[in-house]
């Protein structure tokens, strides 16, 4: 999967859980739980989904690593090849 | 035979439109069953039966919009016939008994209106999915004719089909009318305490570190478990306020104060709170809230808290200090959790704190109480193994 993958399947699971999100307007460098109003359940269940989907379980010491979109594609782009087959 | 009256949805949801029956003349049914959809101005509502019983009589049509409390199936006791039932009860109409329900105060309810249609009107209404009782009949005495149908059809807007704008509006004004009562009838006092979480936070850190995201649980669920065992010391704070008298609950039933994406916000109640495990009780919440969010809810947890929680430290803001949701008689503020300055054995230190408030009602206890509560709150806090 390629980093253009990633991000379509990490902002499907945002749009799940945000129906409202316009993919295009997420500004990628901002903080993502600001840009798309997520509390500490939807968060959750976000992180639930990814760890789903790509196999991978961002714990949450981790989180603070994690505070806009391009941050957390960097963070699970080398975790998921070090998961997959 | 019995009524079975449309029940309470919360005190700012005074009416509601039947979407569509789930049930039949004819079929037995389950105490706890969903039996209809009701729509009203916050979300769908599956309608659950309060007691088995065998269905005699369908008494409104999808379309109509009736206040709580109104009779809308019969239903066959055990070892009743429908012959029987029909030989005991003469036929009638449902606008006739239509009784509010006790925590509406009585200016809030119109009338019942069942409109007088047609069949062949009913059925093509039902095509177009009109909203029956938003038509003005044309035909002797009212009624309402195919060609009243037909031409609402044309018009632009049919009543049932609200915009998310209208339905904005409409949740704004429950809510507004449900606070109004509150502030106006309530005698509120409001307390708060900060309090510190440093054993619960890391009672919780080193569970999580353990477990995935999905089994993971949030400091929300201690908190709601720490108010639901501190209300079984202190009930006079769950309880509800009718009929100029305190009725305490039986059981502990937190309404969780959860905000819709779209706007607005909506309590319902998560059940049983202090005898849930927190795993189940975390389960519980996440499910509340996604199905509060998507629109289906049920009947009895719009009805049935006992006291409500609002916690709004995701928002970042220190305190909250809640309008009492009636009739229920005390709610529960949680601020953001953060790190502080704190004292501790004359030493200082950082410390994750969060502040409580709570906002209760002086017909029922008073400040003295109150701070009791919120000091029990504290304590259960300090040993989340006790949790």
């Amino acid at each position: 999967m390629d980093r253009q993958q990633l991000r379509q399947q990490v902002l499907a699971e945002l749009q799940h859980i945000a129906p409202e999100l316009e993919a295009e307007a997420l500004r990628g460098d901002r903080p993502l739980r600001d840009e798309v109003d997520l509390d500490s359940m939807d968060w959750l269940r976000f992180l639930g989904a990814l760890h789903r989907r790509l196999g991978v379980n961002i714990p949450e010491a981790d989180y603070h690593k994690l505070d806009s979109l391009d941050a957390l594609i960097a963070y699970l782009e080398p975790r998921l090849v070090a998961s997959s087959p | 035979m019995i009524d079975f009256k449309l029940p309470s949805l919360g005190a700012d949801m005074d009416e509601g439109t039947l979407l569509e029956w789930r049930i039949k003349p004819g079929d037995t049914v389950r105490r706890g069953q969903v039996i209809a959809v009701v729509d009203t101005a916050k979300a769908a509502v599956d309608v659950e039966c309060w007691q088995d019983g065998e269905v005699f009589e369908l008494l409104i049509e999808p379309g109509a919009k009736v206040p709580v409390g109104t009779p809308i199936a019969s239903l066959l006791q055990a070892g009743e016939s429908a012959d029987s039932a029909r030989r005991q009860v003469p036929p009638k109409s449902p606008v006739e008994q239509a009784a509010p329900a006790p925590s509406i105060p009585s200016e809030a309810v119109a009338p019942a209106s069942r409109p007088r249609v047609s069949p062949a009107a009913r059925k093509r209404a039902g095509e177009l999915g009109l909203d029956l009782a938003a038509l003005t009949g044309s035909g002797p005495h009212g009624v309402v004719t195919l060609e009243d149908v037909e031409a609402a059809g044309r018009a632009p807007a049919p009543a049932t089909d609200r915009g998310p704008s209208d339905r904005q509006a409409a949740m704004r004004q429950a809510i507004a009318a449900a606070m109004s009562r509150s502030k106006r009838e309530i005698p509120h006092y409001y307390l708060s305490e900060t309090i510190a979480l440093g054993p619960a936070m890391a009672w919780l850190q080193a569970r999580n570190a353990r477990s995935t995201p999905e089994e993971r649980l949030l400091p929300s669920v201690l908190l709601l478990k720490a108010v639901a065992l501190a209300l079984r010391e202190y009930p006079q704070l769950n309880g509800f306020w009718r009929e100029d008298a305190f009725q305490p609950a039986a059981d502990v039933h937190l309404g969780v104060a959860i905000a819709l994406r779209q706007g607005g916000l909506i309590a319902p109640a998560l059940h049983a709170v202090a005898s849930r495990p927190l795993e189940q009780l975390m389960g519980e919440l996440a499910d509340l809230v996604q199905r509060a969010r998507s629109g289906s809810l049920r009947s009895s947890e719009l009805s049935d808290a006992s006291l409500t929680v609002t916690q709004l430290g995701d928002q970042g803001v220190d305190a909250v200090f809640g309008v009492i949701y009636p009739p229920q008689v005390a709610l529960v503020g949680f601020g953001r959790i953060a790190e502080r300055p704190w004292v501790e054995a004359g030493q200082l230190c950082v410390m994750p704190c969060v502040v409580a408030s709570l906002a209760a009602d002086h017909r029922v206890s008073d400040g003295h109480y109150g701070a009791r509560f919120l000091g029990e709150v504290r304590r259960l806090l300090q040993s989340p193994d006790s949790l």
